[in-house]
């Protein structure tokens, strides 16, 4: 029993030291969001092109929610992404103009593509705060009933869709096969 | 000339002083909006509130204290809610939905916060039953009777040794003396 007890610090030592160094490694600025498996927030808004949108109208199958603005220049890392998804048509994808200014929105897509189905504009922010955005860019994995299954912060390229989305969306979709 | 060389000290001085007396003022570093409340009680709610809630983008400052355009929002949203008369309660229900835990600089107390409330507490627990332990311990060693006395054989090794170097002693004396 004292012999074990000897080894007591020793052990101890090494629980904080594991538990320190994950914390090294941990990315604080990913938080998790309060959103997973609830609902899309309810919205009655207007698109950047000026047409009223609510929950009614986004895709009843799997998309993806994307939070951008003209002025995020991550966004524009993760543009070339959405703009073969959209052009491959494997996944809807629906904006969330956050924070911007319409008519600097319009200019983006015009000037780099469009890879978005719409895009919901929200200047105020308000509609993010329902959300729980923090800040562009942000996207959501959502199923067909308009339920958010899942959210990934920052940039979403070509490892990420291949590592995360890719496998997340081919679960989901096995899933509501099976429904 | 010579006045101006009196009175530039004292205002660099008294400058100093104001800066240095600022710096310790929560006020100093907030961000200046311009909204309006119906009392100073309901101003009063909202400094304390949008100092007890945390900026999601900038992590480290409260809301008061951030530039960041979440923070801002969020500010707007504590305002609109005081002077729509929620309770600071339904205000924090409100941050909580879409943000978690994360938004408050004082967690709530659920199961997933206890060791963050109680970690502490359970460590100094943990000290305090190690420093009793090494207590005990000290304790027992000094209440243990040692005797001082020598028995028979070591008592004639002490005094032959003694002896010995004695003679040895008279002996260097002597060569000593001689030289």
């Amino acid at each position: 029993m004292n012999r074990l007890m000897a080894f007591l610090p020793v052990a101890a030592f090494l629980i904080l030291a594991v538990v320190m160094w994950r914390g090294l490694y941990l990315d604080s600025k990913e938080l998790p969001s309060m959103l997973i498996d609830k609902p899309m927030p309810a919205f009655e808004l207007t698109t950047v092109d000026d047409v009223s949108v609510n929950n009614e109208l986004l895709p009843k199958e799997p998309f993806l929610l994307n939070v951008w603005g003209s002025y995020c220049l991550p966004c524009l890392v993760e543009h070339p992404t959405f703009m073969r998804l959209k052009e491959s048509g494997e996944i809807p994808i629906v904006g969330v103009n956050y924070r911007d200014q319409q008519q600097l929105a319009l200019n983006w897509l015009e000037d780099n593509g469009n890879p978005f189905e719409f895009s919901i504009l929200d200047e105020s922010g308000r509609f993010g705060i329902d959300l729980g955005v923090y800040g562009a860019p942000e996207t959501y994995l959502v199923d067909s009933n308009g339920v958010i299954r899942y959210r990934h912060v920052s940039v979403l390229d070509e490892q990420v869709w291949r590592e995360v989305f890719e496998p997340a969306i081919a679960e989901l979709r096995s899933e509501e096969a099976a429904r | 000339m010579s006045l101006l060389k009196q009175i530039a000290p004292r205002t660099i001085l008294f400058l100093s002083l104001v800066a240095f007396i600022g710096m310790g003022l929560p006020d100093a570093y907030a961000q200046v909006d311009t909204f309006e409340f119906e009392s100073a009680e309901q101003q009063k709610r909202f400094r304390k509130l949008s100092d007890e809630f945390r900026c999601p983008m900038c992590q480290n400052t409260s809301l008061s204290g951030s530039t960041g355009g979440v923070a801002e929002d969020l500010r707007r949203e504590v305002h609109r809610m005081i002077v729509e008369g929620m309770s600071d309660e339904e205000i924090e229900q409100f941050m909580f939905d879409r943000y978690g835990d994360f938004i408050f600089y004082k967690p709530r107390l659920t199961s997933q916060t206890v060791l963050l409330w109680f970690g502490p507490l359970l460590f100094l627990l943990l000290g305090a039953i190690v420093l009793i332990n090494i207590w005990r311990k000290a304790g027992k060693l000094n209440s243990v009777q040692v005797s001082d006395e020598l028995d028979g054989d070591d008592r004639r090794r002490l005094e032959n040794l003694l002896a010995e170097s004695r003679a040895q002693q008279s002996a260097t004396d002597q060569t000593e003396d001689k030289n």
